[in-house]
């Protein structure tokens, strides 16, 4: 048997069934459109998300299709505090294999997507939403949408050549995510627990973009997803009955071939915010998943000769390397980690700014990730040595 | 004692309009922001769709203008030209900046950019990351509003390239380098203007290089031939020839911890930590530190720790001949060199035309001297060179002219079909 969470919502069955999808409670009725089932597109750019079939709208929720797996991270980029909604299909009958310290192996037809979305802050400010990184809106299957704005959907295809990115934007009425090769600024406004707002623009990456983080490899170009390797995947995840391993699950539905049996025997990053973690830990795996996507002896940042992989050391892991061509970003200072001393230290420099020219990553963000920020500076300064 | 113990304040120095001296777009000053209130602001969506559309063999034409852009513009495709109509009559400008590192960012084989400016990066102007046959020709590269540690750091900027051309190009105002070319292989970089950057045209960790009939004025430092560690390509084998290379007396306005920012105001021609560097009839003139500086990584405040096991910091190789020098030497920047030009030639006297750290590598001795290849040669009568004894706290700064009298065998010409096609 594939995935075990074909559990289907009342109202998805009655939309199958062809009736309105009409939800009760909301005063402007919502019309749903027929569900789409996921589905390989082997060519071309489809105009809309919903061509795909992943994900819907559906009774006032976003909904995965049949087979639609969802996932988490261990510990996920930062995108100015947006949630993220990911999933992984395969079409029937092939199945991913398991890479230790890769991507997984996925079959041609693989389509991966990224929902970002807000919780609103409500009231009049419509670009208002929340700074909010406790809660958990994905049920099992659904995204309700009750104060939910989305944002955007990302689409990873494995196609013949290769994997495709392929952007969506969501409409102002959210009632629709169109292709949107080109980009653009949405200007929103970030309400944190105590009320105060402030305003950043979200920047939904071009469609070469795209390839600034995916093509991981400078070399070839090509673009990869980045965070389904084992050492992100492996965690528990909440599915529509209950939790599970994520390895196990993929394993279980018959999606995936070659993982351990037991997933302790996988590598497995920290959660960042998981504070019985080491707090070595927690940070290389910050690190890791917001930075070495570039940041390794491939990527393409390694005209820096920084590597921020789970297994750098020393210098190349910036511990007293003398920046290359950083420019503004090294904020006056001489080192990439002054072990001891995040105030000197050029990388916590990068993280703590939200100047285009100075902030690392370099796209992907318009706001600091204050926690990460802690999180990283707490680690500088737990290390042992001296910059001469 | 290169090292800029200066500790500057962030500058916002505007270039005296009396020394405007270039190819601004008309009705500009130099030092002048440039006015964006009749600027296109649409063109960027149909700049960047054609890019993401382009095929390769196509020829994306910007006609004249002024643009407002206010995103990073990408090409991934190979084979694409983008060709203005001039670089004071098609300009980019990103003085609005919200997000990108660079103006345009440009990750593709056989691109060619030429004919158009780019101005007022938030980062850098145009960076190529990765990339065979590279040519940026007539293009202008400007921080209208004068130079400042604010501007962007890099103006054209390819990395880990090979065969690159850049020509006929301007570079001005950029907090780092204005024409950097970096982890790179087979490299022309013939015919520009370089002024009021940091560093004026910067080499740094590339492999053959030809720097020639440039223009370096007014930069920190005017040429700049660098390697720095930790990085997979060790750079050697630059030749640079019959440029212009005078006053380079601007404050250093580079970022502390910048590689740059070690560099001292009045700097002709530097050579840090490279080998094989062949630097032969220029016209050098009123630098005021010095007109040449051969020195090594340990004077800019590089200790030898933890990263090196693979890192030679020692220049090596390096011939200086053939060069017409005048003035310079006057004025050096930072204390630890003013004291140390009074010390030894008087308030009024002035540092030899060269200038050398003394850091040598006394493993690849042989009965007591490098051998020949890795010497410094500086082989003209009258050119002198002084030894400031770096590794023992400059101690014994020496003129020692005499030691330096050899020669090297002159270094080929870089092969490069794409400078040859061009008809120079």
């Amino acid at each position: 048997m594939r995935f075990g969470f074909a559990v289907i919502s009342a109202g998805m069955l009655t939309l199958v069934g062809g009736l309105s999808g009409c939800s009760e409670d909301t005063q402007t009725p919502v019309r749903d459109l027929p569900l789409i089932a996921a589905s390989y597109i082997a060519e071309g750019n489809p105009e809309t998300l919903r061509e795909w079939g992943q994900v819907q709208l559906s009774g006032g929720a976003l909904v995965l299709s049949d087979n639609v797996a969802p996932y988490d991270l261990n510990t996920p980029l930062f995108t100015d505090y947006a949630h993220k909604l990911r999933t992984i299909w395969m079409p029937q009958g092939t199945s991913a294999s398991y890479q230790e310290g890769e991507v997984l192996d996925f079959p041609i037809g693989t389509v991966i997507t990224k929902t970002f979305y807000y919780p609103v802050a409500g009231g009049a400010d419509e670009a208002a939403v929340l700074r909010d990184t406790s809660s958990d809106f994905f049920q099992g299957s659904k995204l309700p949408l009750d104060n939910i704005r989305l944002i955007e959907t990302r689409v990873l295809v494995r196609r013949e050549a290769g994997w495709d990115a392929i952007p969506y934007r969501w409409n102002d009425d959210q009632t629709e995510a169109s292709l949107n090769r080109i980009g653009g600024i949405i200007p929103l406004s970030l309400v944190d627990g105590n009320g105060e707002a402030t305003a950043f623009d979200y920047v939904m990456p071009n469609v070469n973009e795209c390839a600034s983080c995916h093509a991981s490899d400078s070399n070839s170009k090509a673009l990869w997803p980045i965070g389904p390797k084992p050492r992100h995947l492996n965690r528990d995840f909440t599915y529509d009955d209950g939790a599970r391993n994520q390895l196990v699950y993929l394993t279980n539905g018959g999606v995936l071939t070659g993982a351990p049996d037991d997933p302790s025997a996988a590598p497995k990053n920290a959660s960042w915010g998981d504070i019985e973690a080491s707090l070595d830990a927690r940070a290389r795996s910050y690190l890791d998943i917001n930075c070495s996507h570039c940041h390794s002896p491939i990527g393409p940042a390694d005209t820096s000769g920084l590597s921020l992989l789970p297994g750098a050391t020393g210098a190349a892991l910036g511990k007293c390397k003398v920046p290359i061509a950083a420019g503004a970003g090294t904020g006056n200072r001489r080192w990439g980690i002054h072990p001891g001393k995040p105030e000197q230290s050029i990388l916590v420099y990068r993280l703590e700014s939200d100047e285009a020219d100075k902030m690392m990553p370099e796209i992907g963000r318009s706001t600091v990730h204050k926690e990460g920020v802690a999180l990283v500076t707490d680690w500088v300064k737990s290390l042992a040595g001296d910059c001469s | 004692m290169l090292c800029g113990s200066l500790k500057r304040a962030a500058l916002a120095v505007l270039v005296p309009l009396t020394l405007a001296a270039c190819s601004g777009a008309p009705e500009r000053a130099q030092g002048q922001l440039r006015d964006l209130s009749l600027a296109n602001t649409d063109y960027q969506t149909t700049l960047q769709e054609q890019l993401i559309d382009a095929k390769p063999g196509d020829v994306i034409t910007i006609p004249a203008g002024v643009y407002a852009l206010d995103r990073m513009i990408t090409l991934n495709v190979d084979g694409v030209t983008i060709r203005g109509k001039g670089a004071d009559k098609t300009i980019l400008n990103w003085q609005n900046q919200k997000a990108g590192a660079e103006g345009l960012s440009v990750k593709a084989n056989d691109f060619t950019l030429e004919n158009l400016a780019i101005e007022d990066t938030t980062g850098d102007g145009l960076k190529v990351n990765g990339g065979t046959n590279i040519v940026i020709r007539g293009v202008r590269v400007e921080w209208t509003g004068g130079y400042k540690t604010e501007n962007g750091a890099y103006g054209l900027y390819p990395v880990q390239t090979e065969n690159v051309l850049i020509e006929d190009s301007v570079a001005i105002g950029a907090s780092d380098a204005g024409i950097y070319v970096g982890q790179s292989k087979n490299i022309v970089v013939r015919n520009n203007r370089a002024e009021y950057n940091v560093a004026g045209i910067e080499i740094e960790n590339s492999v053959n290089a030809d720097v020639y009939g440039n223009t370096a004025i007014n930069n920190t430092g005017g040429i700049l031939v660098f390697n720095m560690p930790g990085l997979e390509q060790r750079g050697y084998g630059t030749r640079i020839y019959d440029n212009d290379v005078n006053e380079n007396n601007t404050e250093n306005f580079g970022h502390e911890g910048t590689p740059v920012a070690s560099v001292p105001a009045g700097t002709g021609i530097i050579v840090n930590s490279n080998d094989d560097v062949e630097i032969f009839n220029n016209r050098v003139a009123g630098n005021n530190t010095a007109n040449v500086i051969i020195s090594s990584l340990f004077s800019a405040g590089y200790a030898d720790d933890e990263q090196s096991e693979s890192f030679d910091p020692y220049p090596e190789g390096i011939w200086v001949y053939g060069n017409t020098f005048s003035g310079g030497g006057e004025s050096p920047d930072g204390l630890e060199l003013k004291a140390l030009k009074t010390m030894l030639f008087g308030p009024t006297g002035a540092f030899p035309d060269v200038l050398f750290d003394g850091h040598v590598d006394a493993t690849k001795m042989v009965g007591g001297k490098l051998p020949d290849a890795l010497r410094i040669c500086v082989s003209d009568e009258g050119v002198d060179i002084l030894n400031i004894d770096g590794p023992n706290a400059n101690e014994n700064p020496r003129v020692e002219s005499e030691a330096y009298r050899c020669k090297l065998t002159p270094r080929a010409p870089v092969k490069l079909a794409l400078a040859e096609k061009a008809g120079r």
